[in-house]
């Protein structure tokens, strides 16, 4: 019984004649830009890492009011390694979500939305909605004090929105308040409902990227490019970042490990200094400076309006991008998507210097 | 030859249209429950209109306490000249618990840097609105809320 026995064997059953064929004939281009090839990849990683530590900590976690908060202690004090597994739950979010915007900054700046990746784009603009709902649910799951008020904001957001707010806000609550009945949905939404949606769309944009191959940005089209194959050396390539990240998560959750804070108090004032994620901060900063009334609607309707737009306006980035659609310079969206960033890390770095 | 009329409905139209309801009939009873099932039911609010939120002796001027009005945050102050009063504690901006500073003798609301004086009135910041306001009775040591 040697392995292409076994092989043969396999084949002669399921045919893996396709598969081997996309694996030979996968490449990679090589340009001054392609460091940015490894971010999608790296937030994969992390997403597995979530995985794997997630189902770690359903096994003690506890999803109640009354007991939520002490299971988490509970993991990061008695069970061995639970803070490791923790930390290392937190610290791969956070991180994630810093991959994932990287990688959409660089798709979009190197304009992969561009035609025929249009599905591409818009599965990723889903998996950015799906990525912040994961950090929103998970965010509440240890039941302290920060979590608490985070969700109320949160959800009272949600209620602003114009016509469908108050069963918006009731439907994210579980009710008027935020109780134990937030916590057991927000639960549900983390380990089930969103991992689903996201195995869904993740399968069908990593398809997409396997049937159109790689993007290079439009100054480079047509121009002779290096290439590489991506099995095995740039696969290598990629395994290595993985492992660099992987150490790099031990190494922030054995010396950083993460806080616990304390225990919500639906009758407590909200604690000074308060702040949300870092990925919210821009828009919890935009909120502060948004006057308390604009002629006669309350200020935070049309800051949330606002924000809705910029959303939808994002998403249909493929379709509004005319310029780059013809195979014209659209300079116009290159300096949009510059702008855009430095207003999100010019409001952040004002909100943590305030 | 037969005599052949049209009419008006063939048979497959029939069965197309019986189809089409059919299929639509399955689909709103399947997800007319799931769509209930989602929609939190309403408790029923504690009607409670007056509660005992602290004691007098307890509170020294200029300071704030919350307390428990039903299943929501209340706020008592007492002003430096020694007056009570009582406001709801949930901040009009957001939904975050305000609380009393002493410094600068204001209801303030750590979420948003929102501000209300002693009246309860928005003044700084982002709040649309006045806190909430409720009736504040003593009796004997006791300080007595009510709402209206």
């Amino acid at each position: 019984m040697n392995m292409s026995t076994i092989a043969d064997w396999v084949n002669d059953r399921a045919g893996l004649a396709p598969l081997k064929e996309l694996a030979q004939k996968k490449e990679v281009p090589l340009h001054r830009h392609s460091l940015w090839y490894y971010f999608g990849g790296m937030t994969l990683f992390l997403f597995f890492i979530q995985v794997g530590t997630g189902i770690l900590l359903l096994l003690y976690y506890r999803p109640s009011a009354e007991n939520a908060f002490e299971s988490v202690q509970f993991i990061m004090t008695e069970v061995q390694f639970g803070w490791l597994i923790r930390s290392i739950h937190s610290w791969s979010a956070n991180l994630m979500i810093a991959t994932m915007f990287i990688h959409m900054f660089s798709a979009f700046l190197m304009k992969a939305y561009r035609p025929p990746r249009e599905f591409t784009w818009i599965s990723g603009s889903l998996l950015l909605v799906i990525v912040l709902a994961f950090g929103f649910s998970g965010y509440l799951l240890p039941w302290n004090k920060l979590a608490f008020f985070a969700t109320k904001v949160g959800t009272d957001i949600a209620g602003v929105v114009p016509g469908i707010g108050d069963f918006l806000l009731r439907f994210l609550r579980g009710g008027d308040e935020v109780t134990g009945a937030t916590l057991t949905r927000f639960f549900g939404f983390h380990v089930a409902v969103l991992p689903a949606l996201i195995t869904a769309i993740l399968f069908i944009h990593l398809l997409l990227v396997q049937r159109q191959g790689m993007s290079v940005p439009p100054s480079l089209e047509g121009k002779a490019l290096k290439k590489m194959k991506f099995v095995p050396n740039f696969l290598l390539r990629d395994l290595m970042g993985w492992l660099i990240a992987l150490g790099a998560l031990a190494a922030l959750s054995a010396i950083f490990p993460w806080e616990l804070g304390e225990k919500a108090d639906p009758f407590a004032s909200a604690p000074a200094g308060i702040k949300p994620e870092w990925f919210f901060m821009f828009m919890f900063q935009t909120l502060k400076f948004i006057p308390a009334k604009i002629g006669p609607i309350d200020g935070e309707v049309l800051g949330v309006l606002a924000f809705g737009a910029g959303g939808l306006f994002w998403f249909l980035v493929p379709f509004l991008d005319r310029k780059t659609a013809q195979g014209k310079p659209s300079r116009g969206f290159t300096v949009i998507g510059i702008i855009l960033l430095v207003y999100i890390v010019g409001m952040t770095i004002i909100g943590y210097t305030q | 030859m037969e005599k052949t009329n049209t009419p008006l409905t063939t048979r497959r139209n029939f069965i197309d249209y019986f189809l089409g309801t059919s299929l639509g009939a399955t689909l709103v009873a399947t997800f007319y429950p799931i769509f209930k099932f989602l929609v939190p039911p309403q408790i029923a609010e504690s009607t409670e209109s007056s509660v005992v939120a602290a004691k007098v002796s307890e509170l020294k001027p200029n300071s704030g306490k919350i307390f428990k009005f039903g299943s929501k945050p209340g706020i008592i102050v007492k002003t430096p000249t020694g007056e009570i009063r009582a406001f709801s504690a949930t901040c009009t901006h957001l939904d975050c618990t305000v609380q009393y500073q002493e410094g600068t003798q204001q209801i303030w609301c750590a979420c948003h840097n929102g501000r209300y004086d002693m009246a309860g009135k928005n003044v700084a910041g982002p709040p649309p609105r006045p806190l909430e306001q409720f009736t504040v009775n003593v009796r004997g040591d006791e300080i007595i809320v009510s709402k209206g």
